[in-house]
């Protein structure tokens, strides 16, 4: 219907845009009316989203033509990105960033680099930052959430792992059913994609395949190794970022330091 | 100045009140200057104390005052920001964490039971280094409590009072030299804290305990303990009998 409307491309590419964006904001608005305060924020997430889009859309042109190492440079900025988004949710844990940028570095780092080296991933720019991208984000989301799981353990049982301190408990001993807990949160959406896949989701690197006019089968089995990329990258990732915010809720004498925030 | 305030006379401590009289051999815990300042807000203020082995000493004082900071600065839950504590003749800065709080034990406020059966929670603290707790151990100290039979019970299926015994217990079970009770009583019903109340004056001489109980009730502290401390605003105001104590607060400023 639009195409009729805007015959120019990116005209109708832009008309597209914002007819996604009204219904965004729709959304926004009805939350509100349901009283879930998320307007504000949803609104500039959605500003910063297409602006972000965009200027991606341009690097990648720019990318897709031109040297290798490029490739490995915007994978590496999207890292970081990812680092200081997860980081904002539990921003008062000391040195919190430093954990996410650790654990996303490695986890989405290990994996993109097993994958290019067994070839299953293109070294292609074209394949490898677009496939990058996805398990960036997947390692950004689940440290996010490991972390967010963490905290909320943690503040919820200072009880009990002050009292296992108490007792002469080394802090690791004391917090360990915390980890185990935030790991298991922060690997149900990945567990839930694969469990889904194809029956109640077919996922974007298909769509995007079947669209351009791949072969389904083809597709298909790509998509497979999306997904299970995705959730080892989601493993390796809520493993390590546990790991590391473990010591930081701790200090050197084995104090709990890690306190629900008094207003 | 009198000697032994205690109503009843079990066994004779008869400690002398005044910080002087108790520094010799039988000190066991001494805190030195301790303090605890964080982000400019004071919570313990140059506190220094003396206990001798087998003293039951009550902090007493306002709430707010910065009792159960101070008591968490004994076995090192938060870091002191001034002074340090000697336990046995030994800067505890130089023990491992971990053997201090397993000489040093504490019972909070709320019993904290870590999921499971009552038997498990028993065996946490002796399993930390390395010893395992049998069943006839599990049992004498159940006895002890009166919580005979409870040892394979879930912690979810106890009232507060028997959560509060298993609580001590699973302190008990790692053979602390020094014991820290921060309000064990506060948050129990009338009845279940005169319970507890008199289980602890009776483990604490049976076993030659020495202990600091921290508690807003002048009437416990009167029950249970020999010596009292006052504090105000972190600071140590008053060293004594618990009667010398308490019976002085009304010449406070």
């Amino acid at each position: 219907m639009l195409n009729l409307l805007f015959p120019d491309p990116i005209a109708l590419r832009i008309a597209q845009a914002l007819s996604a964006a009204f219904f965004a904001v729709m959304v926004a608005y009805l939350a509100r009316r349901a009283g879930i305060r998320l307007q504000r924020e949803s609104v500039v997430a959605l500003i910063r989203g297409i602006s972000q889009i965009v200027i991606v859309g341009l690097l990648l042109t720019l990318v897709l033509g031109g040297v290798q190492w490029l490739s490995a440079l915007v994978l590496l900025g999207m890292m970081l990105a990812g680092a200081f988004i997860a980081a904002q949710r539990t921003r008062h844990i000391p040195g919190i960033l430093q954990v996410t940028m650790n654990s996303i570095l490695l986890g989405a780092g290990l994996v993109i680099g097993v994958m290019v080296g067994l070839g299953v991933i293109d070294k292609a720019p074209a394949a490898l930052i677009p496939v990058g991208s996805i398990v960036i984000a997947n390692a950004m989301n689940t440290t996010a959430l490991a972390l967010d799981r963490f905290r909320a353990e943690v503040e919820a049982h200072t009880g009990q792992i002050e009292a296992g301190l108490a007792l002469g408990a080394a802090p690791a001993v004391v917090v360990a059913p915390y980890v185990r807990e935030a790991v298991q949160a922060s690997l149900i959406p990945s567990l839930n994609n694969l469990r889904s896949l194809g029956i109640v989701w077919i996922p974007g690197v298909m769509a995007g395949m079947v669209l351009a006019g791949s072969d389904p089968m083809v597709a298909a089995i790509y998509q497979f190794v999306v997904v299970a990329m995705l959730f080892a990258t989601a493993g390796t990732t809520a493993l390590l970022c546990t790991l590391f915010v473990r010591s930081r809720a701790f200090s050197q004498a084995e104090q709990l330091t890690l306190r629900m925030v008094k207003s | 100045m009198s000697a032994n305030g205690r109503k009843e006379g079990a066994i004779g401590h008869g400690i002398p009140a005044g910080s002087a009289a108790h520094s010799d051999g039988d000190t066991v815990l001494e805190t030195r200057n301790l303090s605890r300042e964080i982000t400019g807000k004071i919570l313990v203020s140059d506190i220094s104390v003396q206990v001798r082995k087998g003293t039951i000493l009550a902090v007493v004082g306002p709430s707010g005052a910065g009792k159960s900071s101070f008591l968490r600065l004994i076995n090192r839950l938060d870091e002191p920001t001034g002074g340090t504590v000697y336990l046995a003749g030994r800067d505890y800065k130089q023990l491992a964490p971990r053997d201090l709080r397993r000489r040093v034990g504490m019972v909070m406020q709320s019993a904290h039971l870590f999921p499971g059966t009552v038997a498990e929670n028993l065996r946490f603290g002796p399993r930390q280094h390395g010893e395992d707790l049998l069943a006839p151990e599990i049992d004498s100290l159940l006895e002890e409590m009166g919580l005979e039979g409870f040892a394979d019970r879930d912690v979810l299926n106890l009232s507060g009072g028997e959560a509060q015994r298993v609580s001590l217990a699973r302190t008990l079970a790692n053979r602390p030299e020094v014991l820290l009770l921060d309000e064990p009583t506060s948050a129990l019903d009338d009845r279940a804290e005169r319970e507890i109340e008199a289980l602890l004056t009776r483990v604490l001489r049976d076993q030659h305990l020495t202990a600091l109980i921290v508690t807003h009730d002048t009437a416990q502290a009167e029950r249970i303990a020999d010596r009292a401390i006052l504090i105000d605003a972190g600071r140590l105001v008053l060293d004594g009998t618990v009667q010398e104590v308490l019976h002085a607060e009304p010449a406070l400023p």
